[in-house]
């Protein structure tokens, strides 16, 4: 295979970026700041990929009703902030960015 | 008992817990895995080559940029150098989640590691940090795999279906997954702490968006977590 070299080297880069961490912090103990400072670090990312997907979804930053993908978030705030279910989340974001595709 | 112990994971509640809990997932990431497939010949990558890809890597968005950079005649050695930098982030991701995975055994670890990405951590840590869970890895396990196979076949429909499939943007199915992470962080923002560290991120995502290898989710990671500390061990003191 012509790119086997390349795969090989791909997976070997990405594995070490996912294993390091884990091979060392499952053996001992964190020290107390930096456990207590990546306990924070979900919410931190969740917010960057939720945001840039809502306001950015092409990468220009358009925060206006006239974007279906405001009506998306809106839906799937109300939804997540009332049931706290992911699945519904995301029904409710689609249908939210399908009726301002409709409606706009 | 030990043998009794190895057979556990697939046989454990958590482990198909953890399989439900991908299955709204796969909504959003198989139109992706499909588009990975259909995309993979059109930069020179073989057939066996596109599905080992999807297969050995498992990283979407490296998997993506390596696309653009083959098509572009970028060296092997920038690939992987790219590739890196585009994984970052999973050092991060990969701290926050080892504490629950003490109990697994070794081979287990680097099973849990291979499967780790935006949306299976995002998931299974969003699982373990309910109040009152009991965090069984066996969970991580379901869900990483499902993700998994999803992703390998969908790349695998995607090189036998050609040009057939409609374009994931024109049904919206690109908001299934900011939608999977507005539906994860929501319920997350119980303490002041929690605000400070999404309000933050947020701007730094839109301040920072577009930055090369992904290094804007870094950054926001970075700072934001760090402004998160910082108003706990405040908020602790005072």
């Amino acid at each position: 295979m012509a790119h086997a070299l390349l795969i090989l080297g791909m997976a070997a880069v990405t594995f070490l970026t996912r294993g390091l961490p884990i091979a060392i912090l499952t053996r001992r103990t964190l020290p107390g700041g930096l456990g207590r400072w990546l306990r924070h670090i979900p919410v931190a990312v969740f917010t960057v990929i939720a945001v840039q997907g809502t306001l950015a979804p092409t990468g220009e930053f358009r925060l206006s009703l006239g974007s279906p993908y405001i009506w998306g978030g809106i839906a799937a705030v109300v939804v997540a902030w009332r049931t706290g279910n992911v699945f519904l989340t995301i029904l409710a974001g689609l249908a939210g960015l399908w009726l301002g595709r409709g409606c706009l | 008992m030990a043998q009794e112990r190895a057979q556990a994971a697939w046989q454990s509640a958590p482990f198909w817990s953890g399989v439900r809990a991908a299955l709204p997932l796969l909504l959003g990431i198989t139109p992706y895995g499909i588009a990975f497939g259909l995309l993979g010949p059109t930069v020179g990558l073989s057939a066996a080559g596109t599905v080992a890809m999807s297969a050995i890597v498992f990283a979407g968005s490296s998997q993506f940029v390596a696309l653009g950079l083959l098509q572009s005649g970028t060296s092997y050695l920038l690939i992987v150098l790219s590739t890196l930098v585009v994984n970052l982030r999973h050092l991060l991701y990969a701290g926050s989640i080892a504490p629950y995975f003490r109990r697994l055994s070794a081979p287990r670890k680097a099973l849990a590691s291979f499967l780790l990405a935006d949306e299976t951590y995002a998931v299974a840590i969003a699982h373990f940090r309910q109040p009152g869970a009991s965090p069984a890895p066996e969970f991580y396990l379901g869900l990483g795999l499902t993700v998994y196979l999803d992703w390998v076949l969908s790349t695998t429909a995607g090189l036998a279906v050609g040009g057939l499939v409609p374009d994931p943007t024109a049904l919206g199915l690109d908001f299934a997954l900011p939608a999977t992470f507005i539906g994860l962080v929501v319920p997350q923002l119980r303490d002041r702490a929690a605000w400070a560290t999404c309000a933050v991120s947020a701007a730094i995502a839109i301040l920072a968006r577009g930055l090369p290898g992904r290094l804007d989710i870094l950054l926001a990671t970075v700072v934001a977590a760090t402004v998160g500390w910082g108003v706990e061990t405040w908020r602790t003191r005072s």
